[in-house]
């Protein structure tokens, strides 16, 4: 009878947990919508949220009357920076959940190996000689950044390859390559002008100021593509993550696969933001963090749960650049610091320690 | 249903850790590896459900080659149960558990996965912990949990690495207590490597002594748990008490010039 009675409060917590779980994603989503809309009124420009709701129905709903002046600042300006701050701070972040969960250390990130410092590198030949694989132009930039970053990664998994795809061995790996990216654009910039100096660490802060509807739709198809097949290996991340390679090995699951496929989704994703926005390496690391503190290390929940975070951090972090020190903006890529590292240390300090050990 | 290793041979570059092992296990019953560090247990104990792959030799579940299954066959044939250790990215105890499901399901989890979740914790006693996160537990709790998610496998075969090595007295026979009587109850067979000889002696229906990765004795525990025995694998004068069939060792002291 105790049993029993044991049994069925078991379940009916259960479902509760699951319950809240899904309440924290609602009510997170609830507050990203929000920042979204207040993030879209505020600028030069002050609108209300009401002429901000009119201009942005009216295109769907042609009934709607807007102001043709709100619409042009709120379509072309506003909007493009706002959606490319959420899929930016989505994407990273789940970037970086991924990343931690299948290398089953909290320590790491795309950056760490190496895709950002390859990015930079790429942007910086790019910029400085005008030279690159595909592109010109602003797209030279892009598609240099790219293509150094997708080929750092490669050449990670081609060197642990040979050793075993580890979680050691291709952290180990990505940092000797981010080290050896760096040493190449810090040697660039040593012989670089003045003028290509400044361009290169301007790209370097991470900004959404180029934020367009082009590099909207790349990026979003990119991380629409992967998001499905992350979601599909949420369960092998929590077998690999929580338990290590023998455990999810003996529940049937192919680990090297799901961390090759899932991290190079990751380093996809990543890089392709990261050439449209310059680096904005603090959401990647620390907003996975975030959402496990306040979700759990469930990835069925987590890799969604760590968008969302990550998507409210960036926006919020640009609007407060944008908006505190104006006409001057500052890029968000330093913002998101400021703004993450108090609530970061914040969440530290207060929650259960057992996370930690 | 029975459990065949033949002729399983396992190495590392150069140096072969398991030469040429051969055993049998059948339905109900324990067995025991046993032998110094180095010896091969562990080692053998993952080639078994390929976390490790084999060299040489095969591994037979119920007539059915393990290396031929596909991965998510063998998880569901076999369950394994590792040491015990802090988890970088701990879930709760149910979802620790849960993860036992991962051979039956591809994302969603039905009431029949919940309801073999709910009566493997259940029968390892940890419904008060259900939902409180793997890395607050003490060790035995733990070692409980990582059982519960072998059995939510619902396997034929369980391997457990040292099942007891970080327990206390009490945790140690509870946890031996539960296999044992799992495997009775389900006619499961486990195989256990242990360190401990008089719980090997104990719990189990015959033991394996290991040493330099071959196989130097095999039998039931009245058989081969003998002084003899004991100086030559593991290099210490001991003295064996008992004539139950269950002996118990008193290790004395290790042997001048015995194996290091």
């Amino acid at each position: 009878m105790v049993q029993e009675a044991n049994a069925v409060e078991m379940r009916a917590t259960y479902s509760r947990l699951i319950a809240t779980r899904v309440t924290i994603i609602v009510a997170s989503t609830v507050i990203l919508v929000a920042v979204i809309l207040v993030a879209t009124s505020l600028g030069a420009a002050g609108l209300s949220l009401k002429s901000v709701f009119n201009a942005i129905l009216a295109k769907f709903l042609p009934v709607i009357e807007s102001d043709s002046l709100d619409q042009t600042v709120i379509w072309h300006l506003r909007l493009p920076r706002v959606i490319m701050g959420v899929i930016a701070g989505a994407g990273l972040a789940v970037a970086g959940t991924v990343m931690q969960g299948v290398l089953r250390n909290p320590l790491v990130s795309p950056f760490t190996i190496g895709v950002s410092s390859a990015a930079a590198f790429g942007a910086s030949i790019a910029i400085m000689f005008g030279v690159g694989i595909v592109g010109s132009g602003t797209y030279l930039i892009i598609a240099n950044a790219f293509i150094f970053a997708v080929a750092c990664a490669l050449l990670v998994y081609g060197i642990s390859w040979l050793r075993g795809v580890t979680p050691e061995t291709m952290i180990l790996a990505g940092i000797a390559l981010m080290y050896l990216f760096s040493a190449l654009t810090a040697t660039l910039q040593f012989f670089a002008s003045e003028l290509q100096l400044q361009s290169v660490v301007h790209w370097t802060f991470g900004s959404l100021t180029r934020a367009n509807w082009e590099s909207i739709l790349i990026t979003f198809t990119i991380l629409a593509v992967s998001f499905p097949f992350l979601m599909r290996y949420a369960w092998a991340m929590n077998a690999i993550a929580s338990g290590g390679d023998d455990v999810a090995k003996s529940l049937g699951i192919n680990t090297s696969l799901v961390r090759i496929v899932s991290s190079l989704l990751a380093v996809l994703i990543t890089a392709a933001i990261i050439s449209f926005t310059g680096v904005i390496g603090f959401v990647c690391l620390v907003g996975p963090h975030i959402a496990r503190m306040i979700i759990g290390a469930d990835h069925r929940f987590l890799i969604v749960y760590s968008g969302i975070v990550g998507a409210i951090l960036l926006v919020t972090a640009d609007t407060i650049g944008k908006t505190a020190f104006s006409p001057v903006i500052i890029p968000v890529g330093i913002v998101i610091s400021y703004l993450g590292v108090p609530l970061f240390i914040n969440l530290i300090l207060t929650r259960r320690k057992e996370y930690f050990q | 249903m029975i459990l065949e290793v033949k002729g399983v041979q396992f190495g590392y570059k150069s140096r072969l850790v398991l030469k040429d092992i051969s055993l049998n296990v059948s339905g109900g019953e324990v067995l025991s590896l046993v032998g110094p560090n180095g010896s091969g247990k562990t080692t053998l104990l993952k080639c078994m459900n390929r976390i490790l792959k084999t060299q040489k030799g095969t591994v037979f579940v119920a007539g059915r080659d393990v290396g031929k299954m596909k991965t998510k066959e063998m998880a569901r044939a076999m369950g394994y149960v590792p040491q015990s250790a802090n988890s970088s990215f701990p879930l709760t105890v149910f979802d620790t558990v849960l993860l036992g499901r991962t051979p039956h399901v591809t994302f969603k989890v039905n009431e029949r996965d919940k309801e073999v979740v709910f009566s493997a914790l259940t029968m390892m006693g940890l419904e008060a912990m259900a939902f409180r996160t793997f890395n607050e537990l003490s060790g035995g709790e733990r070692q409980k949990v990582l059982i519960a998610r072998a059995l939510a496998q619902e396997p034929e075969v369980l391997l457990l690495d040292e099942p007891t090595s970080n327990l206390d007295l009490r945790h140690q026979l509870e946890v031996l207590g539960t296999i044992a009587s799992l495997v009775k109850g389900k006619g499961l067979l486990a195989v256990i490597a242990i360190h401990d000889l008089n719980l090997a002696s104990r719990y189990s229906d015959s033991i394996v002594m290991l040493k330099d990765g071959v196989i130097y004795a095999t039998g039931k525990a009245g058989e081969i748990l003998n002084a003899a025995n004991i100086r030559e694998v593991y290099g210490v004068d001991a003295t064996v008490n008992g004539d139950s069939g269950r002996p118990y060792v008193i290790p004395l002291a290790p042997v001048a010039n015995g194996p290091q």
